[in-house]
């Protein structure tokens, strides 16, 4: 046994003084390998955080929404619309809800003005790690937001919210009912939209039919409408970082093949010298698979880690085109860092398996022979 | 002992190019004696090698090992054949019984003096710290210790020569068997080498040598000539 790990020790050894011979070579090798790791982690991390993201969102998502049209634009919706809609069978309760942007110059940044479920207290607020990020305020803090009339309203931040995901949170302040509308100046008896739960998932098309007609000005809006949206723009943005990492494995296929395809003079008159000085054909395999091994697998990790930065440190600046729609709505958009094991698994054995084996085959081949033929050939 | 039995070795049997580069080769080789096989260029002498070193298997014919134990293989009728037996116990012959000096050295360019000369142990499992021992002593008695953790393909011809020697030594092999080993040494270093030669065989070793060089076959070192020409032992 001991022995056996001695063989493998001692060939590990000759790996690494071996691929310390061709250092240019093999250094091209491991950053075209990097690369392409880099490039299908990159976009494994990147998806994955986006639908995270999407998930997080969809969990606090009502039932229904109602809006209100006016001229085919979001206006304010009546609050005695809730009795009603509250009346009809099957809905368990109506809220309704206030919610705005407050566009901050100093910053230039958009921020999303929620009024909590239990109204907030007044003169205080909870904000999220983007606007205590912009505005360098945390807790304890005076925050003052400009309402409609020109006035300050100075509020006090209470907390900074603390949540899975940025895109639900970044820009978020929790404000009172009475701050929010004081700065936006909209009625009492006035709100930005209704939630409605229902009863029984299956019955929403049906109630929402029964509101629409009810109110014709309204627009409902279902919870899978909502995923669809979503979904269709995750699509659209998942469809062109498919065509990235169709390249990427396209590379990655050509590389593969180049290394299948053969050996050179110089490694085939290595194998005989080797074969010739007592070594066994699966002491050249073993010497070959740590080759495969140490080259693939030390791209594998760097391509991993540098994914990583690029992703969650730096924010995916190569993505930054196909980013652009959050940009345009969040300034700085940070994803909550998330790595799917199973996925990282598949892409080893997407590129580790067949590289080893893309480098073992050709060496077996040439390790078969007799080493007088291959001494012979030179 | 070597017996080298009816041995033919054809290559692209069947082929248009088919090349007989054996026919009928009949040998004893005594144990530690200095064999030298003599013959011109395509005479078949390198293959004769190449088959009694277990690096290529004959066509027909057989070779015999006396006195050689393998791992594996019982001894009973008190030798070894080669011919019939599966790769890895010619992988160990080759490891264990002989040492290889090639025409063209065959050292693997890029690595050191000392990484060249252990290689043949590697596959052992014998201790790394044990192998470097023997091959640091041993690169002391061939005057290269100072040469040590030099690339190869910086040493002169006399020196690469001498390494490709220790490297046959490293698994300390009861046979040598060296392929034209003067073919790029001027005479005092062919001379030098038939010393070294002399040596390895007053430690009871057998070596085999492929030449026509006359400082190799007229050399008085040697036992015996043996002439090859055209596949077939002439005399």
């Amino acid at each position: 046994m001991n022995s056996r790990i001695e063989i493998q020790r001692n060939i590990l050894d000759f790996t690494l003084s071996s691929l310390l011979r061709r250092k240019t070579k093999n250094a091209v090798l491991m950053v075209v390998f990097t690369i392409v790791v880099f490039m299908l982690a990159s976009i494994i991390f990147f998806t994955n955080a986006v639908k995270r993201e999407a998930v997080a969102v969809l969990q606090n998502s009502p039932d229904i929404v109602v809006q209100r049209l006016s001229a085919g634009r979001h206006d304010l919706i009546p609050a005695d619309y809730i009795k009603t809609i509250t009346d009809m069978k099957g809905v368990v309760s109506v809220k309704g809800r206030h919610w705005g942007y407050y566009f901050e110059p100093a910053a230039s940044a958009n921020f999303t003005l929620v009024v909590p479920d239990d109204g907030g207290e007044e003169g205080r607020i909870v904000a999220g790690k983007g606007v205590s990020r912009t505005m360098r305020a945390g807790d304890g803090d005076i925050l003052p937001l400009k309402s409609y009339k020109g006035e300050w309203v100075v509020l006090s931040i209470k907390g900074v919210l603390k949540s899975d995901s940025e895109l639900v949170s970044s820009d978020l302040i929790e404000i009172s009912e009475k701050d929010f509308r004081k700065i936006f100046g909209i009625p009492k008896d006035r709100f930005t939209d209704l939630s409605v739960t229902v009863r029984n998932p299956k019955e929403t098309l049906t109630i929402a039919k029964k509101i629409k007609d009810s109110f014709p000005d309204t627009r409902p809006i279902l919870r899978s409408e909502v995923l669809r949206t979503y979904d269709s723009l995750f699509n659209w943005r998942s469809g062109l970082l498919l065509i990235i990492a169709a390249g990427a494995v396209l590379a990655f296929i050509i590389f593969a093949f180049d290394r299948a395809s053969g050996l050179s003079a110089e490694e085939r008159r290595e194998i005989g010298i080797l074969k010739a000085i007592g070594w066994e054909t699966s002491d050249v395999i073993a010497f070959k698979f740590w080759e495969g091994l140490v080259i693939s697998l030390s791209s594998f990790m760097a391509g991993i880690i540098l994914a990583y930065f690029h992703v969650f440190v730096a924010y995916a600046p190569l993505f930054e085109p196909v980013l652009k729609g959050w940009a345009v709505l969040y300034p700085e958009f940070r994803l909550v860092p998330f790595i799917d094991p199973f996925q990282i698994a598949t892409l080893f054995f997407l590129t580790v398996l067949p590289y080893t084996a893309a480098t073992i085959i050709p060496s077996w081949r040439s390790a078969v022979v007799d080493p007088d033929q291959i001494m012979r050939s030179q | 002992m070597i017996s080298v039995v009816d041995v033919r070795k054809v290559f692209n049997a069947g082929k248009a190019n088919e090349y007989i580069a054996l026919d009928g080769v009949q040998l004893d080789i005594e144990k530690g004696r200095i064999t030298v096989i003599k013959g011109p260029s395509g005479s078949g002498k390198t293959t004769l090698l190449s088959v009694i070193g277990c690096m290529a298997r004959p066509s027909s014919g057989r070779i015999r090992l006396s006195g050689v134990s393998v791992e594996g293989i019982p001894d009973d009728e008190g030798y070894v054949e080669t011919t019939s037996l599966p790769e890895r116990f010619l992988t160990q012959i080759r490891r264990k019984t002989f040492g290889f000096i090639f025409q063209q050295y065959n050292l693997v360019a890029g690595m050191t003096v000392i990484e060249n000369v252990m290689l043949p142990a590697y596959p052992t499992g014998e201790a790394y710290s044990a192998v470097r021992n023997r091959a640091e002593d041993l690169l002391k008695i061939f005057g290269l210790y100072s040469r040590l953790d030099a690339k190869v393909q910086w040493l002169s011809g006399g020196e690469s020569q001498r390494v490709s020697i220790v490297r046959a030594l490293i698994n300390n092999p009861s046979g040598i068997i060296a392929d034209e080993p003067t073919a790029h040494l001027d005479t005092k270093l062919s001379s030098e080498f038939m010393n070294i030669i002399e040596s390895l065989n007053r430690e009871g070793r057998t070596i085999i040598i492929a030449s026509h060089d006359p400082v190799v076959c007229e050399s008085s070192v040697i036992h015996r000539v043996v002439e090859m020409r055209d596949g077939k032992v002439i005399r």
